[in-house]
């Protein structure tokens, strides 16, 4: 028997060998198909906790009422009351330690997403009060003269 | 002296038993594959509920997501997007979401992209509304299932994850979504899609989306859970889902959905 005729055998016998070796070092141990099968569950099991351990950044309403009770109490009895502070005051975060200050839209733009006109039908926009904001005074802020967080008290 | 057949034999041979795996060789032992599946099978499976009467159209929920996720604020990629539709008595449908409507919809303009800006108000509009969009979660996820690396997978509680340390950012999985809800991640150049915001789910707290919204369009909950209001809602009321004919089995559940609405 000529070995020479065996050669590419081998050769290729290795690389299979150093393909299965390499998988063994680079795949992690947790990857496999889990609980949704073969189709659908093919992945890295310690994925799920690295998304677990996002970081929150929005922290709701209930987050600010302890130190900013004047203002929680004043908007909760407005129709404002439905708005999230960190919608138009931003994210939370660790707010007071990081960050100490949050940056307030105050823009016209911001109160622009529901009072401006739309008076769809079949949609809830309709029923929202709204300006004309190239009528009503271009340009300034509308916090200039309504207090949003008691818009019903009247111009400041 | 080998003769040309036996080199052939014993080649074909050869190459089949190094063509095995040896995964393959492995007994599988059904008992215990099927104890590795119940332990994962949890009694909680996330789902959506988008009412469209309560939409105004805002874009908070955009806003908000886009700063709870990371997701480049000013890059044109949002995992959520709040689409308007306006239908003309003209029988006409214009659809449009400008910057995912981040910002709201503060005009009547309706942006046709390279058409221009189409102004319709007033008269001409037989009906006009919004509808919020993101991740359906699919019972069958498309996506998933081209993935040639396991890089994005369905978790037990039916939550769709993409790994970016496994992600070779092909691009399958934003092609296999029927919904468009995956893009390109401009910073880490890998797939991206909605979460559910599973950070705040796994802990007890409502999706960025659902918490930003005044108007309670949006709502989560676990169809597993029959106290569930929103399970309640969905098994109770007349809900719709996006493309049911692609037979993913979506899992946002769409209230007042129209036929006009893809």
């Amino acid at each position: 028997m000529k070995n020479h005729v065996f050669r590419p055998l081998f050769v290729v016998l290795g690389i299979v060998v150093l393909i299965l070796l390499a998988r063994i070092v680079i795949v992690p141990k947790d990857f496999g198909i889990h609980a949704r099968g073969y189709m659908y569950g093919w992945h890295r099991k310690g994925n799920e906790e690295d998304w677990k351990n996002f970081k929150v950044k929005y922290q709701g309403k209930e987050y600010c009422k302890d130190c900013h009770s004047d203002k929680y109490d004043s908007i909760n009895k407005t129709p404002h009351r439905i708005i999230q502070c960190e919608n138009c005051h931003g994210p939370a975060i660790d707010h007071p330690s990081d960050p100490p200050k949050l940056t307030i839209d105050r823009s016209r733009a911001l109160c622009l997403r529901c009072h401006f006109p739309l008076p769809y039908p079949s949609s809830g926009r309709a029923n929202i009060r709204s300006i004309d904001p190239e009528q009503h005074n271009p340009g300034m802020e509308c916090c200039t003269c309504h207090n949003p967080h008691n818009p019903m008290e009247g111009l400041r | 002296m080998i003769t040309r057949r036996d080199f052939f034999k014993k080649t074909a041979l050869s190459i089949a038993g190094a063509a095995i795996p040896l995964a393959a060789l492995e007994i599988v032992d059904p008992k215990k594959l099927f104890a590795e599946v119940a332990a994962e099978t949890t009694s909680t499976r996330w789902v959506f509920l988008v009412d469209t009467y309560k939409c105004v159209g805002c874009g908070l929920c955009v806003k908000a997501c886009k700063l709870e996720n990371e997701v480049p604020y000013d890059a044109n990629v949002s995992r959520t997007w709040v689409e308007r539709y306006v239908l003309t008595k003209k029988g006409h449908v214009y659809a449009d979401s400008p910057k995912a409507a981040r910002d709201g919809f503060t005009t009547a303009k309706i942006d046709l992209n390279a058409d221009g800006l189409k102004d319709i108000s007033g008269e001409g509009i037989e009906k006009a509304f919004f509808v919020p969009k993101l991740c359906n979660q699919c019972e069958n996820p498309p996506c998933v299932q081209v993935c040639p690396v396991g890089a994005t997978y369905q978790t037990a509680d039916g939550v769709v994850l993409v790994d970016r340390t496994w992600c070779i950012g092909c691009g399958y999985c934003i092609m296999g979504c029927p919904y468009g809800a995956r893009f390109f991640h401009p910073v880490y150049h890998t797939a991206e899609k909605c979460t559910f915001c599973y950070h705040r789910i796994s802990k007890g707290l409502k999706t960025a989306c659902v918490q930003a919204c005044p108007f309670g369009a949006r709502q989560i909950g676990n169809i597993k859970d029959p106290n569930d209001p929103v399970t309640q809602i969905i098994k109770t009321q007349r809900v719709g889902v996006l493309k049911s004919e692609y037979g993913t089995k979506p899992q946002v559940y769409y209230i007042g959905l129209d036929e006009e609405v893809r």
